[in-house]
């Protein structure tokens, strides 16, 4: 092998066994901060080693390895912890890790890296604090990719990075998975920060840098990798579902032009049929681990019955507009109450839809938000109430800042104003 | 991005195509790793070619189809992993540790990596 190709080797091992490393350094260290340092460490080791002697069989105990022993120099130059350092200093007296150490490695690294992701994404940092984080530390990604994604210049996020370390060591934030008492609101970040990253990939798809559209690849890697470590968390499950069946449709978003192509008018033949499955057996083994269905859960139902209808024709708009009621329930906003109105009207006419839109015009949080008239104008030009109709059109186009869609919602306020249903 | 890693065995080693129960837990616990890391998007291992196995045969415009077994081939195609990872240096690692799961049971294979065709490569 030479050197570019074990470079690119390592660059490889380094993403898909950097979070264990560091999980299991802060195992010892119970430092994230301290832990990534201690695991940059052994990745430079790795790179002035590896291309004289080749890749070990296992690089991640290797470079685990390497980290605790320069864990333990450190606690030794110190001079704190005595105890722990003599403890330590039996357990890895040997030269190479034996096989029993591998095991154990194997046995806890579960349990760490559960602990790593939850300390990353603790509530005392912001959603994009988290989000760098956990790419950094949990995706393996380098600052400069990061960056990159976030839009952001190296520097800028490299501060982020460390003023969100240093966070954690002020807010003496431990290392572990929380209690029963707070574990629904510390998910709850997790899960938050998993679909930020989706998002800031899925709303670049069209982009030309394929760092963002990677973006949503890494937030289902760690969904799924949260799949396998909380089981029993239905929302886990859900959020899973949601993203696997919206990245199912990355083909169809975009038309040759590069223009966003809308859900229902999208070629259902260029949906991803493996991840639409996946995303639906995700969705029954939330539904079997749920109670009340959550937020997520109930999102992931309602992309599951887009994702089931063959046609735009077959979608289930009854069964969407429950799933609507129920979200508006379990976490009520305007937005949620729009979209149940459009479901309502599919369901059961435009005149049901109405009702439900039409109180949300006193909404403060929709007061410039353009779908709102823009929702209000096609129930009522489906109802034949062109004057009004071409009203609502006249001010979504006003309140929109997309000119291709200010275009078309004057075409259809002119139509409307002319007496005639909208033509496109 | 999509890669397809798939394994050939020799198909006049029958017993190679009957896996003992060690092999098969090291392949399961390789399959769990794999799925575990979130890479794993599908896995499955095939019959060899004496097993409801068939082949249609296109040459000339004239259409011929055979059944198995394949008594001609000798490395056949014996099973296939899909992964969704960054890039092929991540698939090739994965690869590798595929094949160690081989190499444990001494058992001699070849292993293709291939890039799995997606919507970006054929768009535009």
């Amino acid at each position: 092998m030479g050197v570019v190709e074990v470079n690119r080797t390592i660059d490889a091992v380094w993403r898909i066994e950097s979070g264990r490393v560091i999980a299991a350094l802060a195992g010892l260290v119970r430092d994230v901060g301290w832990a990534e340092e201690l695991a940059q460490d052994a990745l430079v080791a790795a790179l002035e080693q590896w291309p004289r002697v080749g890749v070990p069989a296992n690089p991640g105990a290797w470079l685990t390895t390497v980290g605790k022993r320069r864990a333990i120099d450190a606690l030794r130059r110190r001079q704190v912890q005595q105890r722990k350092v003599a403890e330590l200093g039996r357990n890895l007296g040997a030269e190479t890790f034996t096989p029993d150490f591998d095991a154990a490695f194997e046995e806890r690294i579960e349990d760490d890296l559960l602990r790593l992701i939850f300390t990353a994404c603790h509530p005392v940092l912001t959603p994009q604090a988290r989000a760098a984080l956990t790419l950094r530390m949990v995706g393996g990604l380098k600052t400069e990719e990061i960056a990159r994604a976030f839009l952001v210049p190296e520097a800028t996020m490299a501060q982020r990075i460390t003023r969100a370390k240093r966070t954690l060591t002020e807010a003496r934030v431990p290392f572990e998975v929380p209690d029963a008492a707070e574990r629904e609101n510390r998910l709850a970040s997790v899960l938050e920060v998993s679909y930020l990253i989706f998002n800031e990939g899925y709303a670049a798809t069209a982009g030309d840098d394929w760092l963002r559209p990677a973006l949503c690849e890494d937030a289902l890697r760690l969904v799924r990798i949260l799949q396998g470590l909380m089981p029993d968390e239905a929302e886990v499950h859900g959020l899973a579902a949601l993203l696997e069946i919206q990245a199912s449709r990355t083909g169809a978003r975009v038309d040759a032009d590069g223009e966003p192509v809308l859900l229902m008018e999208q070629d259902r033949r260029r949906w991803d049929q493996l991840l639409i499955r996946r995303g639906l057996a995700a969705l029954d083994r939330a539904r079997a681990a749920a109670g009340q269905a959550g937020p997520y859960t109930l999102q992931a139902e309602i992309a599951a019955c887009h994702a089931r209808a063959h046609t735009p024709e077959e979608t289930d708009w009854a069964r969407i507009a429950a799933n609507y009621a129920q979200l508006a329930r379990v976490a009520p906003s305007p937005v949620v109450e729009l979209n149940r109105a459009v479901a309502v009207s599919f369901a059961e006419g435009p005149a049901a839809g109405l009702t439900l839109a039409r109180p949300l015009a006193d909404e403060p949080a929709l007061a410039r938000y353009h779908l709102l008239p823009a929702v209000l104008g096609d129930l009522l030009a489906r109802l034949g109430r062109y004057a009004e109709a071409a009203a609502e059109f006249t001010r979504a186009a006003e309140l929109t800042g997309n000119l291709r869609e200010r275009t078309l919602l004057r075409d259809r306020a002119a139509d409307c104003a002319a007496g005639m249903p909208p033509s496109r | 991005m999509r890669f397809m890693i798939m394994h050939k065995l020799d198909e006049h080693r029958p017993e190679l195509w009957q896996p003992d129960p060690a092999f098969i837990a090291r392949m399961g616990a390789f399959m769990a790793e794999a799925n575990q890391a979130g890479v794993l998007l599908a896995g499955e291992g095939l019959r060899p070619s004496s097993v409801d196995a068939g082949r249609i045969t296109v040459a000339g415009g004239r259409t011929t189809v055979t059944d198995g077994p394949y008594a001609e081939t000798k490395e056949l195609i014996a099973g296939f992993a899909l992964v969704q990872v960054r890039d092929k240096a991540e698939a090739m690692h994965w690869a590798q540790r595929f094949v160690d799961v081989f190499v444990e049971a001494g058992i001699d294979v070849e292993v293709d990596v291939r890039r799995v065709t997606e919507w970006e490569d054929v768009a535009g």
